[in-house]
C-alpha cells in the first residue's frame, strides 16, 4: 500500500511503526512537501493478514530467522494463544444462563472473543451490553 | 489523483523486495535438490502420505539421498511413518536415512494446528499463514544435497497451487488414487488442475488394490491423461513393492 498527499500530489514517506501489543498496528506516513502526517491504523485481523505474508511494514531491520513465522505463531503449550480466557462475573453468568441452551455456547464464545481481543479480563453485564451494541447482537 | 502504479518513489517498507527476498531464499535453498516431485491426489484417504513415505524409503534404499516435505500442515503423518522423534529438529532423519520436515515437529503431541491471532474472521488470514508456513518449510530447511525431494500434499488443490506460486514453477506430479469411481472423479479434477498449471504428470500409483475397493480408476485416469500406471499397491505391500516403484522415478 502507498499513501498519496492529494493536495501536494506527493507520495507520502513511511515514518514509524508502533505495535501496541493488542494485535493492532500503527504506522505513520509524512508528505515530503507539506509535512502533513497521517497514521494508518489496522485492526487485529488486518495486522494478522500482513504478518501472515511474512513481511514487515516499514521494512525489515534484521534478517528473517529460520521458521520465524511458524515458531512465533503456531500455538503450543509454551506459546498459548494470547491472554488467558476472560473471567465471567456472577451477574454476567446469570445473564448468560438465560440465553437458550442451543445457542448459549456460540453466544458465550462471541463475548469471550470480544473480550480477549480487547484485553478485557472480566466479562460483566456492562461489557455484554457494549459488545452487543458494537457487534449488532440485539437479543443476545 | 494518481493511482497506485503511478507512485514510483522508493518505499521504505519495500514489501515487493521482501517478497522477492523470500522467493530468492527458497530458490537458493532448493538449489542443491536435483529433483522435486509432488505427491498428490484430489481425494483424501487414498494413502498419499503412506505412499510418499514408503516411496522415499525405497528411493533411499536404492542409494539416493531423499527428503520429504510434509505439506499436510493440518494432519502431519510423515514423522510417524518415518519414525522420527517428535522433538527432532528439522530436517529430521527417519527410517532408511530419509530426511523430513513436518508441521508435526512444531506441534504439541495430539494438538491441532492453531495460529496465534484474532479469532474473528480468522478464515481471512489462516490460508495466508499456512502458505507462509509452507514457504518457510521450502526456504528454511538445510537439506544439503538431495537427489529427490518428495512433497506430500494434503487432499484438494489449494496446497498445490500455493506450491506452484512459491516455487515459481509447477512441480512434476505423482498421482495417488484408489480403484473406486469416487476416487477417479476426485483425482481427475486434481490432475486436470495440475495439467492446467503446467505440471508434468509422472504417472499414477493405484493404492489399496485387491481388496474390497472395486473399480478401475488407475487405468481410466491413465488413459484419459496419457500417463502410465506406475504400480498397483496391494493391501500388504513388501519392501520390494516400493523398491520397484522407486526404480521407475
Amino acid at each position: 500500500m502507498k499513501f498519496l498527499c492529494v493536495e501536494c500530489d506527493q507520495q507520502m514517506a513511511f515514518g514509524e511503526r508502533q505495535l501496541p501489543g493488542d494485535g493492532t498496528l500503527a504506522a505513520t506516513f509524512k508528505c515530503p512537501k507539506c509535512g502533513r502526517v497521517v497514521a494508518m491504523l489496522t485492526n487485529p485481523m488486518e495486522t494478522q493478514l500482513v504478518s501472515s505474508l511474512g513481511v514487515e511494514i516499514g521494512g525489515r531491520t534484521v534478517p528473517a530467522e529460520p521458521f520465524e513465522m511458524v515458531r512465533a505463531n503456531v500455538v503450543t503449550a509454551e506459546r498459548p494463544d494470547g491472554p488467558t480466557a476472560p473471567a465471567w462475573s456472577v451477574e454476567a453468568q446469570e445473564r448468560l444462563s438465560r440465553v437458550p441452551s442451543f445457542v448459549r455456547g456460540m453466544v458465550k464464545k462471541i463475548y469471550a472473543d470480544y473480550a480477549k481481543e480487547r484485553g478485557i479480563t472480566e466479562i460483566t453485564p456492562v461489557i455484554m451490553d457494549t459488545a452487543r451494541a458494537e457487534l449488532g447482537l440485539e437479543g443476545m | 489523483m494518481r493511482t497506485y502504479h503511478q507512485l514510483t518513489d522508493p518505499d521504505r517498507s519495500g514489501l515487493a523486495d521482501q517478497i522477492g527476498a523470500q522467493r530468492k531464499r527458497v530458490a537458493e535453498r532448493l538449489a542443491g535438490v536435483r529433483r522435486i516431485v509432488a505427491v498428490m491426489s484430489g481425494k483424501g484417504g487414498v494413502g498419499k502420505s503412506y505412499v510418499t513415505a514408503h516411496l522415499a524409503r525405497g528411493l533411499a534404499r536404492g542409494g539416493r539421498t531423499v527428503g520429504v516435505l510434509d505439506a499436510d500442515l493440518n494432519g502431519p503423518t510423515i514423522p510417524g511413518l518415518l519414525q522420527v522423534p517428535h522433538t527432532a529438529q528439522p530436517p529430521a532423519i527417519g527410517l532408511d536415512g530419509v530426511k523430513c520436515i513436518s508441521m508435526g515437529h512444531f506441534l504439541d503431541a495430539g494438538a491441532p494446528l492453531a495460529f496465534r491471532g484474532p479469532t474473528a474472521e480468522s478464515f481471512v488470514w489462516r490460508g495466508a499463514m499456512e502458505a507462509s508456513a509452507l514457504r518457510e518449510f521450502l526456504g528454511d530447511v538445510e537439506w544439503g544435497s538431495l537427489d529427490i525431494l518428495l512433497l506430500d500434499l494434503p487432499p484438494g488443490m489449494q496446497r498445490y497451487i500455493e506450491l506452484c506460486d512459491i516455487l515459481g514453477n509447477p512441480p512434476p506430479v505423482l498421482t495417488v488414487t484408489i480403484p473406486t469411481p469416487e476416487s477417479r472423479d476426485a483425482v481427475r479434477r486434481a490432475m486436470r488442475a495440475a495439467v492446467d498449471r503446467g505440471s508434468e504428470l509422472l504417472g499414477i500409483v493405484e493404492n489399496m488394490v485387491g481388496g474390497e475397493l472395486k473399480g478401475t480408476a488407475g487405468d481410466e485416469l491413465a488413459q484419459e491423461f496419457a500417463t502410465p500406471v506406475l504400480t498397483r499397491i496391494p493391501w500388504h505391500p513388501t519392501p520390494d513393492t516400493w523398491n520397484r516403484l522407486a526404480a521407475q522415478l
